[in-house]
């Protein structure tokens, strides 16, 4: 019995640690999302949250089947591959329905984006310093978006 | 773009790992050599450094406790830190540092200084009245039992958990270093050699951070500071310091011989933008002034003061040369591009969240810490036999 009296204090420690280590567990028990661990590492509810956001891009080709003239001029020319939404930012509202004015995109900001000069692009982007390159103009005055060779012309 | 040459992949430009990343390895680097330092006088009984025994236990809690800030300050979302213990991925090796800092900091700091302290514990929660006296009768978990046997016994478990404790220092540190040298990605730290480079090196500045606060608390004091302790903990640190600085060399002479891919572009860092805090900083002033400097006071005989004052001034330039290395792996690793063309630099910002003014103070923090840790408990010798026949006496 004399060895448990003078380990007494010990066997507090070990107590306190087992309240600790079981609290762990309870408290892990609520906190941990119920899906947790349904399909993968991650919440499976996240799945279904996801996929009921309201959609927010349309897509190229919907935005196509009504503007085909702006279709035809784009794919003519070097924005070929760039898309509607990369410019005009997500419309889906308005493809639904069309009564919603997009509005126009501002040349000073959205061209720059992807045309400033910067060493950490790969060297197929054209790049341009927009204040000498442009000095102050708008870009559409010379380059027009959808076909931004300056043999098609600037815009109108 | 300012600061970038070359090419840059664009996720390259600017650096995420900021100067509070520097602040974790170095921070818990200061935890494990003070720990092995204090491990030095348990299980290897070396009487000499005994004095520092408890203020190098008090020293590695109190850095263990700031360790992980840096670290949630970095966070776009520290409260969702938690969620590394409630659901951790097996492969990720940050998710289980945090296992291995839970079980370093309860299971071996905490119980260590516990069972060490428990004499004093109760000897003050006896002595004390009012909120310090509950205090420390928390403390003493309602067990007031100190007669010779228990604190025999006390002495027996605290040199197990010691003895765990050692190699529990090394998983510590050893693991920072392994979750920089893990990252095949980056030529500039993926080694095998990093841990064991990370754990010689936070010998080395835990070991002169000790000495040092021993020095100065001391001092504060007015007591006459312990030279046979002082000189033994130097020459400690000054074999300690020549294997870290052989291991790092090791890795150096190993890179320039191998020469691979990556070697020209690392190369052109360590001159360029490496140059003042590698060569100049963490080799010249941090690592080879000091050794020298513990060197000469190996060779030849020199009177206690200018011992005291050379201790003084190479365990700060240690300090100053860890940082230093700690600067060097965290940002350098991030200025070159994987397209080992381009290079960028790291602007550090003042006042932001990660700034300079937040890592000074996180630095100040602990010593904060630990100057409340000592008026709690006080690790002092005097206070040792002050309070032990005391606490004896009271059956
Ligand atoms: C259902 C047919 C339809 C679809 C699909 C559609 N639009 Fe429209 N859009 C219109 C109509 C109609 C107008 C208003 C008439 C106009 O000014 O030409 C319009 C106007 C615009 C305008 C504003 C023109 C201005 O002068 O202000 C832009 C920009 C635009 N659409 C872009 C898009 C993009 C991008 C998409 C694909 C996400 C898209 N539209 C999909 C029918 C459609
Ligand atoms: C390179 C960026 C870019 C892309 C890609 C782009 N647009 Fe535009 N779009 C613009 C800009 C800029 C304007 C505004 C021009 C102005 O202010 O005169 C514009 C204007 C429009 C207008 C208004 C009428 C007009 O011609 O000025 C419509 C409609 C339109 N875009 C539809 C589309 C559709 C549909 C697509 C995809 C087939 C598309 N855009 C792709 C940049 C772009
Ligand atoms: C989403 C990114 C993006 C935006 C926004 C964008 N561009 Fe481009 N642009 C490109 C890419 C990519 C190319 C090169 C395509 C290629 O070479 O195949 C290009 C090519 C060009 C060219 C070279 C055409 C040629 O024939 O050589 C011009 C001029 C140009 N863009 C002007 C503009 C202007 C003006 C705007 C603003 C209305 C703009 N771009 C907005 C991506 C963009
Ligand atoms: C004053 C007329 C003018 C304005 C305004 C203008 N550009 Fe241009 N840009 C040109 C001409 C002309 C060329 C073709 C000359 C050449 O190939 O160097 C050109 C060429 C370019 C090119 C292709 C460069 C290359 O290396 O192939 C890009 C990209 C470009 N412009 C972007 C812009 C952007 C972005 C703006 C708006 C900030 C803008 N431009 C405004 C006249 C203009």
């Amino acid at each position: 019995m004399r060895i448990f009296r003078d380990t007494g204090h010990l066997f507090r420690l070990a107590g306190l640690f087992a309240v600790g280590t079981l609290s762990f567990f309870v408290i892990r028990a609520f906190l941990v999302p119920r899906s947790f661990g349904e399909y993968g590492h991650y919440r499976g509810a996240a799945i279904s949250e996801i996929a009921a956001h309201p959609i927010r891009f349309a897509g190229h080709q919907t935005c196509e089947t009504c503007h085909t003239d702006v279709a035809q001029t784009k794919n003519a020319g070097k924005h070929a591959q760039v898309n509607c939404e990369a410019c005009h930012g997500p419309l889906a509202k308005h493809a639904d329905d069309p009564s919603i004015d997009p509005g126009k995109p501002d040349t000073a900001v959205l061209c720059v984006r992807c045309h400033a000069a910067s060493a950490a692009k790969p060297k197929g982007v054209p790049q341009v310093d927009a204040d000498q390159h442009a000095n102050g103009l708008p870009c559409q005055t010379c380059h027009q978006p959808h076909n931004p060779a300056i043999a098609a012309g600037g815009a109108k | 773009m300012p600061g970038v040459e070359g090419f840059m992949y664009p996720n390259e430009v600017s650096l995420y790992w900021s100067v509070l990343i520097v602040l974790y390895p170095f921070i818990t680097g200061l935890v494990a050599g003070a720990f092995i330092l204090a491990s030095l006088a348990r299980i290897f009984r070396v009487e000499a450094v005994k004095p520092t025994y408890r203020l190098a236990l008090l020293t590695a809690l109190a850095f263990l406790i700031v360790a992980p800030l840096p670290l949630q300050l970095h966070l776009g979302h520290p409260e969702r830190s938690y969620e590394m213990y409630m659901t951790p991925h097996r492969t990720s090796a940050m998710a289980m540092f945090g296992f291995v800092y839970l079980w370093y900091l309860m299971a071996v700091l905490v119980v260590e200084i516990w069972l060490d302290f428990r004499a004093d514990i109760v000897a003050l929660s006896q002595s004390t009245i009012g909120w310090r006296r509950w205090m420390y009768l928390a403390m003493t978990l309602g067990s007031a039992n100190v007669s010779p046997r228990a604190l025999a016994i006390d002495e027996r478990v605290g040199w197990l958990v010691t003895l765990i404790g050692v190699p529990s220092a090394f998983l510590l540190h050893g693991y920072v270093g392994f979750i920089f040298g893990s990252i095949k990605a980056n030529p500039w730290w993926s080694s095998p050699l990093m841990p064991v480079v990370f754990i010689f090196s936070a010998m080395v500045s835990g070991i002169a951070l000790v000495m040092l606060l021993y020095m100065a608390a001391t001092r504060l004091r007015r007591q006459p500071i312990d030279m046979l302790c002082v000189d033994t903990i130097a020459r400690c640190l000054f074999y300690i310091f020549i294997i870290d600085f052989s291991l790092e060399m090791l890795d150096l002479i190993h890179r320039v011989y191998e020469a691979d891919e990556s070697f020209r572009s690392l190369d052109f860092m360590v001159h360029t933008r490496l140059y003042f805090s590698q060569i100049v900083l963490q080799i010249y002033i941090g690592t080879l002034t000091p050794i020298l400097l513990l060197a000469l006071t190996q060779v030849i005989r020199l009177g206690a003061t200018a011992r005291k004052r050379i201790y003084a001034v190479a365990g700060s330039l240690a300090l100053v040369g860890i940082f230093a290395m700690r600067w060097n792996v965290v940002i350098g690793g991030q200025l070159f591009s994987k397209s080992f063309l381009g290079y960028t630099t790291y602007k550090m910002a003042l006042v932001t969240r990660e700034g300079l003014l937040v890592s000074i103070g996180l630095t100040l923090l602990p010593l904060l810490i630990l100057a409340v840790l000592v008026k709690i408990l006080p690790p002092w010798p005097e206070a040792e036999h002050a309070s032990i026949p005391e606490a004896v006496a009271a059956p």
